[in-house]
């Protein structure tokens, strides 16, 4: 059946490298000396390490638990003695390091009690918890907890349920190997993904140069014998397997930056994770491994079902690295990350390793001046203008930049794969969004410390004006005891008339006298207390003032003044 | 260190000039057929004045010399300048109005990428005002052999009457303007049979409706090539012809047609490589349309009511001034936030 497919703006059609690493099937790799299995592997908390230097772990152990509300368990991938819980490289351009746990394969591969769990009877908040700790995580890159995406929205249901099959960055085809080989248990996998979301259909989006792939999974949908999910061949184009480009293609919706799209009844997951998924609920398996495609620089692509933790140099020698290599990238070449080390771990976002070298990979020709020819804003698929925002980049007008929506960039490198100029405009954007960030990181701290300091003031004033306070009624005591005294000699000065205050003026002077002393002597205690304060707290000091006022004017109404 | 993507297609500022020198060839080639090899004579002098300028400016400001000169930009405005130019202006003239726009309208405003006006144009209108004699002389198709440009190009003396007319726009305005006078001997007659004399061709002006042509087909060249997109010279021709046809159904003995228009003089030009100049045009799609749908009407307006022979400089220049507010103002909505 023909389905109306969508299109996205933009998008580029690098050329593919996905042949030859298809030609063999996946293989396993031999165990690496010692796996180096970071902590942190996916979005959400750091993972705390339940392991210690010296114990014994089995295949599927569970080595750090999910802490926080958003995190996902890791585990040991094989049986061995744990050498040391310690930062280590992360495969990451930065060069940092991460808690990590260093296994020391014993060479059993032995796997130890697992846990196990019904999914066909048990409530979803309980598989939601177990894949949790199954650390079954997103494994199209992004590595988000799938079992936080396992909600459905505020309907309790979904509309469409999207696969994304179609990995559409060049030489990476473990989704592609990952659909011919074992469609029919990532099916399992989907199932159990749609009851969990009560999924009305399910639609699998394959890039069309993937036609064993498509056939694969068109296969075990119709073995299976379950209605309602469908697998879509959508026309092959860069970045066609971005979540949000896929639901576009295959349903029409356009899920805004910041928007959930279980807002809009769609919910998206890689072919891989749903493999995963069927893993973990069907045999208890946590996921310790995932297919990794080694391509590029290579006598041999091809893919391989790695380890989590095993060292890329050790699966990388499997296909043959060519001398040349220069460099590994993690990922493929429009999004992929180059890495600082070779030894660096393969983790759960590792889809493809990517062998470089500066034949294969020469570095672009010299940045030209920005021309506007708005080729980038054609190539751009979340519509954006990036030679705009390029420009405010550069001049580090964030503000400005982010009015041309520079949050709403995925980063997908279109941009800089078009433009004529060789301007890496990606770079620009990736630096003014760590810019933003980083500007709002010190902003809140120092929100945080102005807080602090507007509590400290707000202290001060209160005492201030309890002192006030407590000085008004002295004052007004004062008054009254001179008043009292006075009143003792001569009639009450509260009831005399004006023309007849001369008598009395002596008393009357004592009582000003008495008050002034008192105002005078307030004044310079408020002086004593003004001179620390922040001008800015106006409302305070505004407050204090009003409070002094009124202190004195209790302290000056009552008694009669008539010299004055 | 080099991020992703690893991989770029292979495209350059280089590639994309280029292909639009290539695009002005046909035009180039009916332009000799029809008025002789004097604007080779006039395409190289600009070319070399402008490498020059380019060099010279470059080196003042501490750029890559090599690196700017191969982008071909330079190049693109001096052919432009010599084919909106008249062939026959001395070469002095030629050389000066490149320099103006290479070094003052181009580089002293930042260089590549950073004029906000077309540097060609505005030599164009530049030298317009300050030679309006020499920029309004135009031998009509097969007036002057070679030699006689040669001389008119690089010799002193110049008999400017003898030698030259105005352009067919021009000359059909004034004719139209004369028409309007009862006591001219054209009184009463139409565009149609003013156009009856041997300067004009089939559509336009005799010859250059064939440059025209050449431009249009090297045009849309560049439009198969993605190049250039359909919204700049589509909106260009669409309102010209548009405003032209309105004045023209109302009153077709006081305006020429829309026709002889798009023919004429650097309506072809204009619409496909002039306009299409990303670096001082419209860059959104809605504002490309905007961009030259006002260039176009700003066309009609200064030939039909102005008292320049041609226009298009001057519309342009006008356009590329409204280029910040118009793009400002008509950006797409982003992924997610259409309205469908
Ligand atoms: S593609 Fe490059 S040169 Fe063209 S507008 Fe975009 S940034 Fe500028
Ligand atoms: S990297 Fe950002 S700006 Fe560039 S094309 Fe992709 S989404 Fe658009």
């Amino acid at each position: 059946m023909l389905r109306k497919l969508f299109k996205f703006h933009g998008g580029v059609k690098p050329q593919t490298h996905k042949t030859q690493s298809t030609t063999q099937p996946i293989a396993r790799v031999p165990l690496p000396e010692r796996l180096v299995i970071p902590l942190h592997q996916a979005v959400g908390g750091h993972p705390r390490p339940l392991v210690a230097p010296g114990d014994k772990v089995f295949k599927g152990q569970r080595i750090g638990g999910a802490d926080g509300s958003l995190s996902s368990a890791v585990h040991a991938s094989t049986s061995g003695i744990v050498r040391d819980v310690a930062p280590a490289l992360m495969p990451h351009t930065s060069g940092l390091t991460t808690l990590s746990v260093v296994i020391e394969p014993d060479g059993e591969d032995r796997w130890g009690e697992l846990d196990k769990v019904n999914y066909r009877t048990a409530p979803p908040d309980e598989l939601r918890d177990f894949l949790r700790d199954a650390g079954v995580v997103g494994l199209g890159g992004a590595v988000f907890p799938s079992y936080a995406k396992l909600k459905p929205g505020k309907e309790g249901r979904l509309k469409t349920l999207v696969i994304n099959g179609a990995e559409c960055e060049p030489f990476i085809t473990c989704d592609d190997l990952l659909m011919r080989e074992r469609a029919a248990d990532m099916l399992k996998g989907i199932v159990a993904m749609r009851h969990m979301l009560q999924a009305e259909e399910v639609l699998i989006g394959i890039e069309d140069n993937k036609p064993e792939a498509v056939a694969a999974v068109q296969a075990a949908i119709a073995a299976s014998g379950q209605s309602g999910i469908q697998a879509v061949a959508i026309p092959t184009r860069y970045p066609a397997g971005g979540a949000k480009q896929l639901i576009r293609v295959l349903t029409g919706i356009e899920v805004p930056h910041g928007r959930r799209s279980t807002d809009f009844g769609v919910q998206c997951f890689n072919v891989g994770t749903a493999y995963s998924i069927f893993e973990a609920l069907e045999f208890g398996r946590p996921l310790i491994s995932r297919v990794v495609t080694v391509a590029g620089n290579v006598d041999q692509p091809r893919n391989y079902e790695v380890l989590i933790g095993t060292p890329m140099d050790h699966v990388v020698r499997q296909s043959g690295a060519r001398p040349d290599t220069d460099r590994y990238i993690m990922g493929g070449p429009m999004m992929g990350v180059r890495l600082p080390a070779f030894d660096v771990p393969v983790v759960k976002a590792t889809n493809c390793i990517l062998v470089g070298s500066p034949a294969l990979f020469p570095p672009p020709p010299p940045e030209m001046p920005c021309i506007r020819c708005g080729e980038c804003a054609k190539a751009c698929p979340a519509d954006l203008a990036p030679f705009e925002m390029y420009w405010f980049s550069r001049s580090k007008n964030f503000g400005k930049a982010q009015e041309y929506h520079l949050f709403d960039c995925i980063e997908c490198g279109c941009c800089s794969f078009v433009c004529p100029s060789h301007i890496p405009l990606v770079d620009y954007f990736r630096f003014s969004k760590s810019e933003i960030w980083a500007r709002e990181r010190d902003k809140s701290s120092a929100d945080a410390a102005r807080d602090r300091f507007e509590f400290k003031n707000f202290r001060q004033e209160r005492e201030k004006q309890e002192k006030a306070e407590k000085l008004a009624a002295k004052a007004a005591a004062t008054r009254e005891k001179v008043a009292a005294d006075s009143q003792a000699g001569t009639a009450s000065p509260a009831t005399e008339a004006p023309d007849t205050a001369k008598p009395a003026a002596p008393s009357a002077e004592d009582t000003k006298r008495a008050l002034i002393a008192a105002a005078m002597e307030k004044a310079r205690q408020q002086k004593a207390q003004i001179a620390p304060k922040n001008t800015e707290q106006l409302s305070a000091e505004t407050q204090a003032d009003i409070d002094a006022i009124e202190a004195r004017r209790a302290a000056t109404a009552t008694p009669p003044t008539p010299d004055a | 260190m080099i991020n992703s993507p690893f991989v770029r297609k292979a495209a350059s500022v280089q590639q994309v000039m280029l292909q639009v020198l290539l695009a002005l060839v046909p035009g180039i080639a009916a332009y000799v057929w029809f008025f002789g090899a004097g604007i080779l004579v006039q395409i190289a002098l600009a070319s070399a004045a402008a490498v020059a300028g380019e060099a010279a400016m470059l080196a003042v400001r501490g750029k890559p010399k090599a690196l700017f000169l191969s982008d071909l930009s330079a190049i693109v405005t001096a052919w432009l300048i010599a084919l909106t130019f008249p062939p026959i202006v001395p070469w002095w003239l030629t050389v000066t109005a490149t320099l103006l726009a290479i070094v003052v309208v181009k580089q002293l405003y930042g260089g590549l990428g950073q004029n906000p006006f077309n540097p060609a144009m505005a030599a164009f209108c530049l030298m317009i005002v300050a030679y309006p004699a020499l920029m309004s002389q135009w031998p009509a198709a097969g007036q002057l052999d070679f030699s006689s440009q040669l001389q008119l190009i690089f010799g002193g003396a110049r008999q400017v009457d003898a030698i030259s007319g105005a352009t067919p726009l021009d000359a059909l305005r004034t004719a139209l303007r004369a028409a309007a006078n009862p006591d001219s001997q054209l009184h009463g007659l139409r565009a149609a049979q003013l156009m009856d004399g041997p300067a004009y061709g089939m559509l336009g002006g005799k010859g250059g409706e064939w440059v025209a042509l050449g431009f249009l087909l090297g045009g849309l060249w560049l439009l198969q090539r993605r190049i250039i997109t359909w919204h700049i010279p589509g909106a260009f021709c669409l309102a010209l012809a548009a405003s032209a046809g309105l004045l023209w159904a109302v009153r077709p003995e006081g305006f020429a047609s829309p026709v002889f228009h798009l023919a004429s003089g650097g309506a072809m030009l204009g619409a496909f490589f002039i306009l299409t100049d990303p670096v001082s045009g419209a860059t959104t799609p809605r504002g490309k349309l905007l961009f030259a749908a006002g260039a176009g009407v700003l066309t009609f307006v200064i030939r039909a009511f102005g008292a320049y022979p041609d226009g298009v400089a001057f519309a342009t220049l006008l356009m590329n001034l409204c280029v910040p507010l118009i793009d400002m103002n008509t950006q797409a909505p982003v992924f997610g936030h259409k309205k469908d």
